[in-house]
């Protein structure tokens, strides 16, 4: 089922939680909302769910094209798994995920046997069959949150609705868990949103990603499409890391295609530090003069930060392992920057 | 062998510092216990004591004899039914109040917060004669009162009002730091997935203050059974009417029927200590279980 929003607006009190938001996901996509805390991701999930409510006369909600902005929440059949689960604490796994289906009206109620069928066939798909007995209490938060998408699944959701997945668990849980969200996803094919503020977690299993900031959708597109075009400021930096330069100093260290264009000399740009190339300054041409100031080897890339000869601006620079070695550096060696690729925004666009 | 000894000796004095360090010397433990102890033994087990001491004086035939009267039996009777009304109309109130603070948000929330508490903060006897200026005969509503026919004043509902107005703090107290802990998330999950408001209230949200409320329910029983300083400002104290166990007790004090007092009122202390251990029982419960 497809999802859209339109000019949503949200105040709590004096704090504008949503501005004018649109939101366009279509059928069996995973969608991810990725946005820093207090960007209005949340809330915007919360007001789809039903949990919330869109400002009077401010903007609609449509599932597959129905208006269901006035629907409460328990009519919407959406399925809802809270940060921290929100699992039933005083019930056991079993009766959690048989919750939805026990608390329907007698006539839409399944048998008993039905129900108990259908509670642990979805314990099997999230992989807990054995754990039914327990008490939520007495699982890990890994489990704790495949018990809650169990339970969100019972009640045959036409969307599903993650808020912060795997913000609560440990790194590795989280990895592990999040690949498995994509491979679930692909087999249940159920439109998904959910709401991260970890940019690689959402680049990585995102069929598209809605960068919010402030109240405001920045922008929307493929993991590779936000990556490689980002459309604002905010997006590139908040996307990885990034130098801010000032133009004129480079005017002659970029080469002319990946030059910026338009009419704004004067401005930033924006480049990461993946996409400058570093060579030894004694080896002539051209390029950026630059001081090694710090070199951090220890990862699968190596840092350097540098400084500009002409503006004494820090510059961070990764370059593989074997590149560092091949230059073989030292801290205050003089070298030359090329940037291969850059970005820059007009001003009155920044933020 | 030598490396094992080696070895306790070289940790032995490590232990003995980290213990040290974090220990108050032999003496002062000792007389700070023997304080706590003595303290208790002098103000809370010996009156407990002459309580049934005096109370049984006559022996035991007398002491059922008093409890038996007449007056004694209505007084306990009278007790009861208070208890009966006021605590389960706490308890409505108590959640409904707790309900509202802990899971939404509304303008006067603090002020309805503040006022849980008045309770508290006022005297009980001041508490009783609101009541007093209120229902009674020169009170406000008190020639529509006696037009009607209605009594409040130095009748029943009077005692129950006194004593449902001192007792009410109890359950919401209890409660309002517990289901604020709990936030409203598993209520949240329980509507997404269709539960009506009702239905969350029975399955989710009860069960999970089952036990902090029945700790409330414990302490305010036991205070409503023994208010009196409201409930005597209301009561009038008529034999056999408007005198509650507290009540009884005082009356029979002031004749100089000491162990008849002392007989009522170790039943009274009795109620207390079952209480007691109930709410042990509770609190081994809430802590035993997640």
């Amino acid at each position: 089922m497809s999802i859209e929003a339109h000019g949503i607006r949200k105040k709590f009190g004096a704090y504008t939680a949503l501005d004018g938001v649109d939101l366009n996901v279509p059928q069996g996509k995973l969608v991810a909302l990725l946005g820093p805390s207090g960007s209005g991701k949340t809330t915007l999930l919360r007001i789809i769910a039903g949990l919330e409510f869109p400002d009077p006369g401010s903007g609609r909600v449509l599932f597959h094209g129905e208006d269901v902005t006035d629907v409460p929440a328990g009519k919407r059949r959406v399925g809802f798994v809270f940060q921290h689960y929100a699992l039933f604490r005083h019930m056991s796994v079993f009766d959690n995920v048989a919750f939805g289906l026990r608390v329907r009206r007698r006539r839409d109620r399944p048998s008993k046997e039905s129900i108990a069928e259908r509670a642990h066939k979805l314990l099997e798909l999230v992989q807990l069959e054995g754990l039914a007995g327990r008490y939520p209490s007495q699982l890990s938060g890994g489990e704790r949150q495949r018990v809650a998408l169990a339970r969100a699944l019972a009640v045959e959701p036409k969307v599903l609705l993650l808020d912060e997945p795997f913000g609560a668990l440990d790194a590795r849980v989280r990895k592990d868990l999040r690949r498995w969200l994509r491979r679930f996803h692909d087999e249940i094919q159920l439109t998904t949103i959910f709401v991260t503020h970890d940019q690689e977690e959402a680049l990585e299993i995102a069929d598209e990603v809605v960068i919010m900031n402030k109240a405001h959708v920045e922008q929307v597109g493929t993991p590779q499409e936000v990556y490689d075009r980002p459309a604002s400021p905010f997006v590139y930096q908040f996307l990885g890391n990034v130098n801010v330069l000032r133009a004129p100093a480079l005017a002659h260290s970029v080469p002319r295609g990946a030059r910026p264009e338009g009419p704004n000399p004067e401005g930033q740009i924006y480049v990461r530090p993946h996409d400058i190339e570093v060579t030894a300054h004694d080896a002539g041409g051209t390029g950026l003069s630059a001081v090694v100031r710090h070199i951090h080897a220890a990862g699968p890339q190596a840092r350097l930060l540098v400084e500009q000869v002409q503006t004494r601006e820090h510059v961070e620079v990764e370059i593989s392992r074997s590149e560092l070695s091949n230059l073989g550096l030292n801290v205050n060696d003089l070298v030359r920057l090329r940037l291969r690729q850059t970005h820059s925004f007009d001003e009155d666009y920044a933020i | 062998m030598a490396s094992a000894i080696a070895s306790t000796l070289a940790t032995r004095p490590v232990r003995a510092v980290s213990h040290r360090a974090t220990r108050d010397p032999a003496w002062a433990r000792w007389t700070l216990t023997a304080v706590a102890l003595l303290f208790l033994a002098f103000f809370l087990v010996l009156p407990l004591l002459v309580v049934f001491v005096q109370a049984l004086d006559k022996g035991g035939a007398y002491f059922l004899a008093t409890v038996r009267e007449p007056d004694a039996l209505a007084s306990i009777r009278l007790t009861l039914l208070t208890v009966a009304i006021a605590v389960p109309a706490n308890v409505t109130f108590g959640v409904s109040a707790a309900w509202a603070i802990a899971k939404f948000r509304f303008p006067g929330k603090s002020l309805l917060t503040t006022l849980i508490d008045l309770p508290f903060a006022v005297s009980p006897v001041i508490s009783g004669l609101i009541y007093v200026l209120v229902f009674g005969a020169q009170g406000w509503l008190g020639p529509w009162l006696i037009d009607h026919n209605i009594r409040i004043i130095f009748a029943v509902p009077g005692i129950i009002l006194a004593t449902t107005f001192v007792t009410f703090p109890f359950v919401a107290r209890e409660l309002i730091p517990l289901m604020q802990a709990q936030g409203t998330d598993e209520e949240y999950s329980a509507v997404t997935l269709g539960a009506s408001g009702w239905q969350t209230f029975w399955r989710v949200t009860l069960p999970n203050i089952r036990w902090g409320l029945l700790y409330g329910v414990i302490l305010c029983n036991a205070r409503a059974m023994g208010e009196f300083g409201a409930v005597s400002v209301v009561s009038g104290h008529i034999r056999g009417e408007t005198n509650t166990m507290p009540l009884h007790v005082e009356i029979l004090y002031n004749e100089y029927n000491i162990v008849g007092a002392f007989a009522v009122a170790s039943l009274l202390a009795l109620l207390a200590l079952a209480t007691l251990v109930l709410k042990s029982i509770v609190e081994w419960r809430q802590t035993g279980t997640p």
